[in-house]
């Protein structure tokens, strides 16, 4: 851990974006995480990603589990809203929050012991219910915060700095969230914030529960020549299956994008994703294609990464349940409490 | 681009601005630490070493170190490492037992130095303690040449400046002050080993326009001025001053004016205010003390009155700038202005004086009179004399000549070993890690957001009645101690090896000033586009790895870098490594015997 803080100067030619903020306002505290961890480029990656976006610190909210994962919400965006929450239990601290105010931009952190092992049943649950949020799993493959043991989301025979070898299959986040019904699935690697930061500024926008499964290098516990999750074989065996592009809403499109090469996707806010140089023309509208062709570079020892599987006409929560378009915290106390002959009312409906 | 060749001793040097631009390269980060530690005597010795006048020079140096300063370009206001200096030498304890020794054998070598200043001083510090004899040479009674004659006493206390030479003085030289040598060629004869020339720039400048004669009386040259009063052959002066000049002669003029009679005294310039050629603090300075500077007023004549000096005519001048972008005065066509004035000193340049070498001698001379030179050895085209500081190649400063003067004694020693003078011996650098534990290091790189410190002065009514009396006070422990904590200690390497690194990214997020990137190489003005932040400043270097495992380079730019070490504290691999650079320049006493 760090002993001095962030120095404050900065590159005095930095951008600003259109609020006046620059990269450096959306940090947050130092890290106190091992040096080399890829956690504080998923960090980094968020941080980059709400700079270009514009984003206003406060209209977004963290919310995060246990783990070393689920501290990093500290690093980024200090001046957005926070939620430390139990263990596993993000997902319905999320889904609680998102009720009450839809209006916000909520990003859930947590990592493979969070939401593959202790939590993995409030995560089906979350997917399920299609809560609009970016879910971000930092995925190392081990439990670091306990020195090492090897986690569900470890390959079979992959080994720990200990030599303990994975005897079991691993829960493979990204297809189980496509399984369950997410609208947005994507895998990358803390590594390669080029592919990370369109796929997280995409995640933001997409109207629909966002998920992105980030292969998260520990440094100090699973980074051997014979872990799969270390950054030795991730930078040897990920395949980007497309190269990513993320344009906001109110850009101009700048970029030319050479046809039948490119594949564009227009979210609901208007902002749109470029897929270039699609593998084998990869088509990230097909369920079944985007597990197949998961599962197959798995077999190959690879690791399929980019932008996995969207569906754009699915509901969140709020359509389905035909909740109250307000965030609760515009509503006045007649409307959250509308007396006693509301209630008495509503009983009689089920008499 | 080429991997970074970090073997290369100036790389490093050039990271480290302060003492890349101080042209004696003194280690400026190396001896703010040891203030910072309280260790005042080492701090001081690291200057003497390097140039010799710490305290001298920690009152009046030109600082090229300054405008260099690192923080200049991520804050403002670069570190006060002039003022810091000071402190060294007004804090220091006794150095007499940390001076060389000189030997009582000598090498039956024996150097003439001629003018007593700045860069004979120096020559006479580097041979005597390898056992040279020296004599040396002055027309005043006394030493310190410019250094005693130019600047006032306001500014450099003289138990300051007479403390410093006796360092050197004291080392056993023939002193033949005095005494002006007016024949090279009668010098020569003297059979000396070598001879050095150091001075200076000894001929004021005048100003001959209509009615110069009639008033002489009341028309002094600056730097003759300045000398007069510093030998008390000059103690007032009228009662209304003008003085004639923008640089730093004509600052200290003004100021010794108005503390030995001048009352209505006023600078008076031919270009802008923003062209002076005085340092920014000297103007400041007498700008406090009530003295007005006239800018765009070219000076056309002197008026008497009853044969006497009572005003001078001035011409109202603007500027413009021509097609090839040369700067001109096109007179405004008002009324002349007329400034009365009992007396006026011209402070507008000052030129080199060689009548006394004899063109029989083999000296040559450039078409602007200076001596042709070897800018590496100093060694004029006779090959035993040796020419350094303002007489080497024009009016320039202290800290200059002190620069060249190492170099000529260097030229000296290698001269009389029979050595090849051309051939220098290497600087001496050393590069260690300052790593004490997983996150800490050997110096604070917690980085200080302070402002400057300003120096305090004393009282304005106290300083203006007495000529000798020193106007700034100087940094006391505690400010001293806060303005080291601004330095960012540009000496503390970030050293990359690139087999160690595994491209986890955790340098380039946790760097504060986006120095760090990795990407694919490149042609170096198309790489510094590519960067986190573009580089364009193009006199930065940018510091460049071999291939990485993904087929990526690193490309660090050193322009904005803070050495706060963070970049290795992030890194799991320690392929960052925080570095001291010490960089010493090859001075005579590094040259093999052959």
């Amino acid at each position: 851990m760090s002993y001095i803080n962030k120095p404050k100067f900065k590159h005095p030619q930095l951008k600003t974006n259109e609020i006046g903020l620059t990269r450096r306002d959306y940090e947050g505290t130092l890290t106190t995480l091992c040096a080399g961890c890829g956690h504080d480029s998923i960090s980094a990656a968020i941080i980059q990603a709400a700079a270009d976006m514009a984003l206003e610190p406060h209209r977004v909210a963290k919310i995060s589990g246990i783990g070393c994962s689920s501290k990093i919400p500290s690093y980024f965006l200090s001046k957005s809203h926070g939620f430390n929450s139990v263990h596993g239990r993000m997902p319905s601290v999320a889904t609680g929050a998102n009720i009450a105010n839809k209006d916000l931009d909520y990003v859930g952190i947590s990592g493979d012991g969070d939401s593959a092992s202790i939590g993995l049943g409030q995560f089906c649950h979350i997917v399920r219910r299609r809560i609009n949020m970016l879910y971000i799993v930092a995925n190392n493959g081990t439990y670091g915060l306990t020195k090492g043991q090897l986690s569900a989301t470890a390959d079979l025979g992959s080994k720990t700095k200990s030599g303990e070898e994975s005897l079991y299959d691993n829960i493979d986040m990204a297809t189980l969230a496509i399984e369950l019904g997410a609208s947005f699935v994507a895998r990358s690697f803390s590594g390669d914030k080029q592919q990370l930061i369109p796929l997280i500024q995409a995640g933001l926008k997409h109207k629909g529960f966002a998920f992105i499964d980030i292969v998260s290098p520990c440094v100090t516990f699973n980074n051997t020549d014979f872990s799969t999750h270390g950054y030795k074989n991730t930078w040897e065996n990920y395949i980007a299956l497309s190269e990513v592009d993320f344009v906001p809403m109110r850009e101009e499109i700048t970029t030319s994008y050479s046809a039948g090469k490119a594949k564009e996707i227009t979210l609901h806010d208007g902002s749109v994703i470029h897929l270039q140089k699609t593998s084998n023309n990869y088509d990230p509208y097909d369920k079944e294609n985007a597990l197949h062709h998961i599962n197959k570079y798995k077999k190959q020892g690879q690791i399929a990464t980019g932008l996995l599987y969207i569906n754009q006409s699915t509901s969140d929560l709020h359509e389905l349940q035909d909740t109250v378009d307000k965030p609760f915290n515009t509503l006045g106390n007649h409307d959250l409490c509308p007396g006693n002959e509301v209630l008495t009312d509503i009983n009689e409906t089920f008499r | 681009m080429k991997p970074t060749n970090i073997a290369d001793p100036n790389y490093f040097h050039k990271v480290v601005d302060c003492q890349w631009a101080c042209p004696a390269h003194t280690p400026v980060p190396e001896y703010i630490r040891l203030i910072a530690e309280k260790r005042y005597t080492d701090a001081y010795m690291i200057n003497w070493q390097s140039n010799v006048f710490p305290g001298i020079l920690g009152r009046t140096c030109d600082r090229p170190c300054e405008p260099a300063c690192r923080r200049t370009r991520v804050e403002e206001e670069p570190v006060a490492i002039c003022r810091l200096k000071r402190v060294a030498a007004d804090f220091k304890s006794d150095i007499k037992d940390r001076l060389p020794a000189i030997p009582n054998k000598k090498n039956g070598k024996h150097i003439a130095l001629i003018g007593a200043g700045p860069a004979s001083l120096t020559v006479a510090r580097d041979l005597l303690p390898l056992g040279y004899e020296i004599t040396l040479f002055d027309r005043d009674k006394k030493s310190g040449g410019a250094m005693r004659t130019q600047i006032p006493r306001f500014r450099l206390p003289v138990e300051v400046l007479e403390e410093e030479l006796h360092y050197i003085l004291d080392m056993g030289i023939n002193c033949r002050f005095g005494e002006e040598i007016t024949s090279m060629k009668a010098l020569l004869q003297e059979n000396f080993d070598a001879i050095f020339v150091g001075t200076g720039a000894p001929l004021g400048k005048r100003l001959d326009l209509p009615g110069h004669k009639e008033a002489k009386d009341n028309i002094h040259t600056g730097i003759e001025w300045l000398a007069n009063v510093a030998f008390e052959h000059v103690s007032s002066i009228g009662k209304r001053v003008l003085v004639l000049g923008g640089g730093n002669t004509a600052m200290d003029c003004c100021r010794t004016s108005k503390r030995i009679g001048g009352k209505d005294v006023t600078v008076v310039v031919r270009s802008g205010f923003d062209e002076m050629k005085a340092s920014p603090w000297e103007i400041e300075d007498a700008m406090n003390e009530d003295i007005p500077v006239l800018n765009f007023h070219v000076p056309k004549r002197y008026i008497l009155e009853n044969g006497k000096l009572a005003a001078m005519e001035f011409e109202k001048v603007r500027k413009e700038y021509d097609e090839n972008g040369r700067r001109l005065l096109i007179p405004t066509g008002e009324d002349p202005v007329i400034l009365p004035c009992d007396d006026v000193i011209c402070a507008i340049g000052q030129d080199n004086s060689f009548p006394w070498i004899e063109k029989e001698t083999g000296i040559e001379f450039d078409k602007w009179e200076l001596p042709v030179l070897d800018k590496q050895t100093y060694q004029s085209t006779h090959k035993k004399v040796f020419f350094g500081g303002d007489a080497a190649l024009g009016p320039d400063n202290i800290i200059t000549a002190v620069a060249h003067a190492h170099e000529a004694a260097l030229s000296i020693r290698l001269l009389c070993d029979n050595q090849d003078i051309s051939v220098r011996p290497d600087p001496h650098t050393t590069l260690d890690s300052q790593k004490m534990g997983i996150h800490q290091w050997s110096y604070d790189n917690d980085i200080s957001n302070d402002e400057r410190y300003i120096v305090p002065h004393a009282a304005k009514e106290k300083t203006l009645k007495d000529l000798n009396m020193e106007v700034e006070l100087g940094f006391d422990p505690e400010l001293a101690l806060a303005e080291t904590m601004r330095c960012l200690n540009c000496d503390i390497q970030t050293v990359f090896t690139d087999q160690l690194c595994i491209e986890c990214d955790a340098c380039v997020d946790i760097c504060p000033t986006d120095c760090i990137t990795f990407t694919k190489n490149g042609e170096e003005n198309e790489l510094r586009q590519r960067l986190m932040a573009p580089a364009e400043d193009l006199d930065q270097d940018i510091y460049v790895s071999d291939v990485l495992t993904t087929g990526r380079i690193m490309a660090k730019t050193e322009d904005l870098c803070l050495h706060c070490g963070l970049c290795a504290e992030r890194c799991p691999t320690n392929a960052w490594d925080m570095r001291k650079y010490l960089f010493d320049t090859a001075k005579a006493a590094d040259a093999c015997q052959s």
